[in-house]
This record gives C-alpha cells, structure tokens and sequence, in this order.
C-alpha cells in the first residue's frame, strides 16, 4: 500500500447534495472531475492520489541504487525498465490528482519541502543486489494487494490510473521474484544474501499497509466514499496468506517464529511489525528519510534551467511561428 | 510556480485500426516535445502506431448539469435501435 494513514475528513455541506453524491457512489457510478463532489472527498482524494504519486517517484531511488550494478546486462535492461515504469506510473496519477484542482508544481513542493508523504518502505536501505529480488517480490507484492481493489474506486480518473498501472505492475513482482529464485538456488552466499533481504524487508513490507484497523481512524468515511475498498488488515492478512508459500518454495524463512497455519480462520497467524518503528519512520527519523528527499530536492533544484530553458524556447518559437503567419 | 509546463492531453490509435483513444495526459513545455513525453509515459508496451497530443486548455468540454438536456431525448427514442422491430424468422435473417 503506497498510500498510509491518509487523513479522511467529512465536510459540512448541503445533506441533500451529500445524500445524491453518496447514493451515485452506492450505486456504482463513477465520479469525474467536473461533478459536484463533497470538499473532504476532493481533499482526501488529493492527499492520497498524492502520496501515492510521490511514492512511485521515491520508489524510484533505492532500485536506481543498483542499475549500474546489476549482474548482467539483462539484468540491467530490466531493473531500468521497471523503474521507468514507476516514474510512468508517478506521472499517471500526478495527472489523476491534479484534476482535483491542485498544480503539479504543488504537488512537487509539498512532497520536497515534507507536507505531504511518500510510503515508509522506501525509507529503508537497498544493500545488497537480493534487495532487488526482495523489493519486487514483497514490496511490489504488497502494492498489487491495494492497487487491484483500487480499480473499482469511485473517482474515474484514479480508477483509470489504476487500471492501467496494475497492467504493468506484474511484470515489476515477477521480475523480483525471479531474482529471489535465482539467488535462493544459487552458491550458499548467495542464498544467504536473499534470506537477508527477506529478513529486512519483511517487516517493512508488513508495515505498508498501514496500522491496525483498531488504530486506523480514518477508514471509516474513506471506505464509504469508496476511495478505499479493503481495511489495512485484512490487505496485510492475504498479503501474509500469499507470500509465505513463495518463501517455502525458496526455500527461505519467514523472520516470524509464531507464523502458524490457522485452520479456523484459513489463514496465518503472524507477529505484528514493530509499530513504534513504523511511526518513526514516517515521521521522518527511518534509515533513508534524509538522502530521499535530498535527492528529490536536488533533482528539481538541478532540473530548474531545463525547466525554464524550455519554456523559453517554446515561448520563443510560437513568436517566430506568429511572425511567419 | 508561475512557469508550470502546460498540460497535454494525449491519444493514441493502437495496432488494430480503431480511433485515436484518449489515454491520460502529460506536463510539455510544446507539443513536439508533449509527442516525445507522450511517447515515454504511454507507449512503453507497443499500446500504439500513431499519437495526437492537444493542450488541455484547447479542449471544450460538455457541462455535466447539462447531461439531462443533452443526452435525454434518446432515451425515448427506441425505434432507433434494431431490435424496435419484431421481424417474423420466416422472412430470414435480417
């Protein structure tokens, strides 16, 4: 889940007005960007379209890490070809977002300058080339267990970027997966770097969903505006459900010593993650806050002549265009 | 920011001779380069031969208060679809 404790908010508005809007919800009906809709729907749409926008832009950089150090030149060809994807996908919901009526420029500002939040697990550190395998897997994994669902959200323009990124996330868990199995079958060092990737990220990746649904105050008006379809745990339930026979058939260990198959609830029975960490981490104290961000800021401090360079010489080309005519 | 990049949206016509279909949109500072960004962000898997970008400010759209005039009247218009007409099976297919 790349969007965690989004603050939900019910405005006071016309009932008559709400009653309609959330009947057309109840009904199915999708809504577009020049419908009348509710002003905490339209905000809460912006902060979590948002975070997960700026999440796939921050997801960018510990894979990045690693492209001038993969393996093989395939390997190479891959990871870039992922983490283009992720800026693609960055860019499909900045759009998504920015028909709610906030800037791109905005959107940009609030993420540099910490108003608004990306996903905790990319607050942690890539080490080794496993970590590869393990953020596709895991962390890609546990993104398609909320992304899926969000096809069906109420607003069309997410919907839409939803639909078509799930179309390409796939590629992003498979790829990691497959470099999981070939670590996991390869020399004993090598086993012992994935399992080492598994240790470290499976907590992380526990915590994407967000905190327990008895901590999670904002699901409520969230889950009836349906702009979110699963409640945190149980997302984290079939997240544990999936994963762990993939681990089995690694041949690596779950990092949890009271994982239990519960037949009464048909699913595992599993240790929470360390919540204290988790709130750490999003209120900025995680392994990689600082570099993360240092890095976003630097790219569009960097960014600023090209910005401006090509703007200039459109502006400059549309006169001699004028001129000609 | 004053100096934003304006906001292209974007169409592609896929493989199969179908119409140019609206796809998403993208920030350009012109519309050569809204083509190459175009190009980047929505046509990574082979989705298209042939892309068309217009500025979004350009684009004039249907109100949505106005759906009950607009699109109403067909609704009482059933004869306009084929099945209105009840054809016996003897006069054969049709």
């Amino acid at each position: 889940m790349y969007a965690q404790m989004v603050k939900s908010e019910a405005t006071a508005e016309d009932p008559q007005k709400l009653a309609a809007f959330q009947a057309r919800i109840d009904a199915g009906e999708k809504i577009e960007p020049k419908d009348w809709m509710p002003e905490g729907y339209r905000k809460t749409l912006i902060r979590q379209i948002g975070q997960h926008a700026h999440s796939e832009i921050v997801g960018q950089l510990p894979e990045g890490n690693w492209i001038t150090r993969a393996p093989t030149l395939e390997r190479k060809a891959i990871l870039l070809a992922k983490v283009q994807d992720e800026a693609g996908h960055g860019l499909y919901l900045y759009c998504a977002a920015e028909t709610l009526g906030v800037s791109r420029d905005e959107l940009t500002e609030m993420l540099l300058d910490g108003r608004m939040k990306y996903s905790s697990i990319f607050n942690y550190p890539t080490l080794t080339w496993a970590d590869m395998g393990a953020v596709g897997w895991l962390v890609d994994g546990a993104a398609i267990m909320n992304q899926v669902p969000l096809q069906r959200t109420s607003y069309g323009p997410y919907s839409r970027a939803m639909i078509r990124i799930c179309k390409e996330e796939s590629f992003h868990q498979r790829q990691g997966y497959h470099i999981m199995m070939k670590m996991a079958q390869g020399t004993p060092a090598q086993k012992k770097m994935a399992q080492d990737a598994l240790n470290r990220f499976w907590y992380p990746s526990l915590m994407m969903f967000g905190p327990s649904d008895k901590d999670s105050v904002h699901s409520a008006q969230s889950m009836k505006w349906k702009i979110k379809m699963n409640t945190n745990d149980e997302l984290r339930q079939k997240f544990v459900d999936q994963t762990v026979p993939q681990a089995e058939f690694l041949g690596l260990t779950v990092p949890d010593d009271t994982l239990r198959w519960n037949d009464d609830k048909g699913g595992y029975d599993f240790a929470e993650p360390d919540w204290s960490e988790f709130f750490d981490v999003i209120q900025g104290n995680g392994p990689c806050n600082t570099e993360r961000l240092a890095a976003r800021n630097k790219a569009w401090d960097d960014g600023a002549w090209v910005r401006e360079g090509l703007m200039a010489h459109a502006a400059k080309k549309r006169a001699a265009k004028l001129a000609a005519e | 920011m004053k100096n934003e990049w304006p906001l292209w949206e974007v169409f592609i016509r896929g493989q199969h001779g179908l119409n140019h279909r609206h796809v998403g949109s993208l920030h350009a500072p012109d519309a050569e380069m809204a083509i190459k960004n175009a190009r980047d962000v929505y046509t990574r898997r082979n989705e298209g031969v042939s892309i068309w970008v217009v500025e979004a400010a350009h684009i004039t759209a249907s109100s949505p208060s106005d759906k009950g005039p607009l699109y109403e009247p067909s609704e009482s218009k059933v004869y306009r679809h084929p099945t209105f007409f009840d054809i016996p099976d003897e006069a054969g297919h049709m």
